[in-house]
């Protein structure tokens, strides 16, 4: 042991080192955001709340071709569909289990309508499990509920697709 | 106070004992508010020095956080595990928590502001202290669980390792200031750095008793970097992991009125109590319990200040700077302070 490791180990040089540091930390501004009342910036390929769109004449985009079904991962989509009275194939049922979704937007991916999307929104906490059961209804008004933010979203992120 | 109730025409027996009481609750109640303010103000500097927040919803700046916190744990179950010793289990939280309080008997907060000012103030402050290791034993042995009992044994190693060499801290303050009474110690801290400044710190001599007097009440009270009771990575919460509810609260409170209490110990035994910090005349009109109170907060935001700044000890480290480092160096303190007081002031 040299004399200069003694003299720094017995005046506590490092501590006193560690600790200068730490006190200028004490003083920075703090990197914390103010959740509810600030929000971080998302990004347009933010992968959230599921949404079903319609087109500009309030035509629902899906066609029923069930892919998004097919794709998903976590099996957490169900689809029936008929022919309609004008013969339009639709879906009679849309269910989406979003305590079984695993947010990979393989879904948004295989939609060949950009029917089903994931939308901006993360805020939808629920205090009963069944609540997560979403079905067609839920997720068309979740659709015209965002339908702006997600179609500014989907045209940011156009030229990188 | 006693004089006061004597004058409503109490004999004296019973005014004693009133007057007591109300001490006792004069202490024990602002301890408890001071308490809750202080956990708020550790987590805030923690928060601080990590570039975080910190609670900040709870009333304004998260001032109630505690409170909160404390409300949520009442309301909880207690819950008693069916293997464990149930009288000991509920005793332990009760012991920690009624010895942290037990010592403030003899905290003096200002010139006679003390509630029991015996003469060997100092001597019953270690035997209390030595006791407050009985809970924590009694907590992990009762629980009837491995990680509390690993918690247990680490506890009283490590406090009876450290007290020794406290003790022998304390034998160097006691030679300077001649007596075992707090309010004596810190009398004779008055002027004592060139007549100018007060308090031992100042001591050439005492000043690095003091750093192991800071560094041994960081590990009495197992604080970080000496918090291997609590060791989370390796004993879940230590001696704690079974409790829950208010008997997890008291040993809750109960540390942190131990950390309060080696806080004002620093205060008391080098930095010249409630004395303001310059022999100064003008100082003087500043209440004693302003002086107190200020440097018993400085002395806490040193311990927050210790724990975001420093990693855990390993266990042969803990014990290799207690016995190995901290006890020679403090017997070859007591030494060469007898020796220099025997040829300066006995001579």
């Amino acid at each position: 042991m040299s004399v200069a490791h003694l003299v720094k180990s017995f005046t506590l040089w490092e501590f006193v080192k560690a600790h200068a540091l730490t006190l200028k930390y004490f003083f920075k501004p703090k990197v914390t955001i103010n959740y509810p009342f600030e929000k971080n910036p998302l990004s347009p390929r933010f992968r959230g709340e599921h949404a079903l769109r319609r087109y500009p004449n309030g035509e629902e985009r899906c066609i029923a071709c069930k892919l998004c079904e097919a794709v998903c991962p976590a099996q957490a989509i169900t689809i029936e569909a008929e022919p309609r009275d004008d013969g339009s194939r639709r879906t009679t049922r849309y269910d989406i289990d979003m305590t079984k979704c695993i947010f990979c937007g393989f879904c948004q991916e295989a939609c060949p309508v950009d029917a089903i999307v994931e939308g901006p929104n993360f805020e939808y906490a629920t205090e009963t499990r069944e609540e997560l059961l979403y079905d067609k209804a839920k997720l068309l008004a979740n659709g015209d509920k965002w339908e702006r933010a997600i179609a500014a979203n989907l045209e940011a992120d156009a030229p990188y697709r | 106070m006693t004089a006061f109730f004597q004058s409503l025409g109490m004999n004296y027996e019973w005014a004693w004992f009133i007057a007591t009481v109300c001490g006792i609750l004069l202490i024990a109640l602002p301890l408890m508010l001071a308490v809750a303010m202080i956990i708020y103000v550790d987590r805030k500097v923690w928060a601080a020095i990590n570039l975080r927040r910190g609670p900040n919803v709870v009333g304004p700046f998260g001032i109630l956080q505690s409170f909160a916190d404390g409300l949520k744990v009442f309301l909880q179950e207690t819950i008693i595990p069916s293997a464990a010793n149930k009288g000991i289990f509920i005793l332990a939280p009760i012991v920690t928590f009624t010895v942290a309080l037990g010592a403030w008997a003899v905290i003096p907060f200002d010139a006679g502001v003390v509630l029991a000012d015996i003469n060997v103030g100092l001597l019953y402050i270690l035997a209390i202290s030595s006791l407050s290791v009985y809970g924590v034993v009694m907590a992990g042995w009762a629980s009837n669980s491995k990680y509390p009992f690993f918690s247990a044994m680490r506890a009283s190693a490590q406090m009876i390792s450290y007290e020794v060499s406290i003790g022998f801290i304390l034998v160097c303050v006691v030679l300077y200031a001649g007596s075992f009474n707090l309010t004596e110690i810190v009398m004779s801290q008055k002027g004592h750095g060139l007549g100018i400044v007060n308090g031992y710190v100042f001591n050439i001599l005492l000043f690095p008793m003091w750093v192991m007097f800071f560094i041994s009440s960081l590990a009495e009270t197992q604080r970080v970097p000496f918090d291997l009771t609590e060791a989370e990575s390796e004993l879940v919460a230590g001696y704690q992991t079974e409790y829950s509810s208010m008997s997890f609260a008291l040993f809750w409170l109960g540390e942190y009125a131990n950390i309060l209490l080696m806080c004002s110990l620093n205060t008391i035994l080098f930095f010249g109590g409630w004395l303001p910090p310059v022999d100064w005349a003008p100082l003087y009109y500043v209440p004693g319990i302003i002086w107190f109170l200020l440097k018993t907060f400085f002395f806490f935001f040193m311990f927050s200040w210790v724990m975001a700044t420093v990693p855990r000890y390993r266990y042969d480290q803990l014990m290799r700077l207690g016995w190995k480092i901290f006890l020679p160096i403090s017997l070859l303190f007591v030494v060469l302070i007898s020796g220099w007081l025997m040829f300066t002031r006995y001579a």
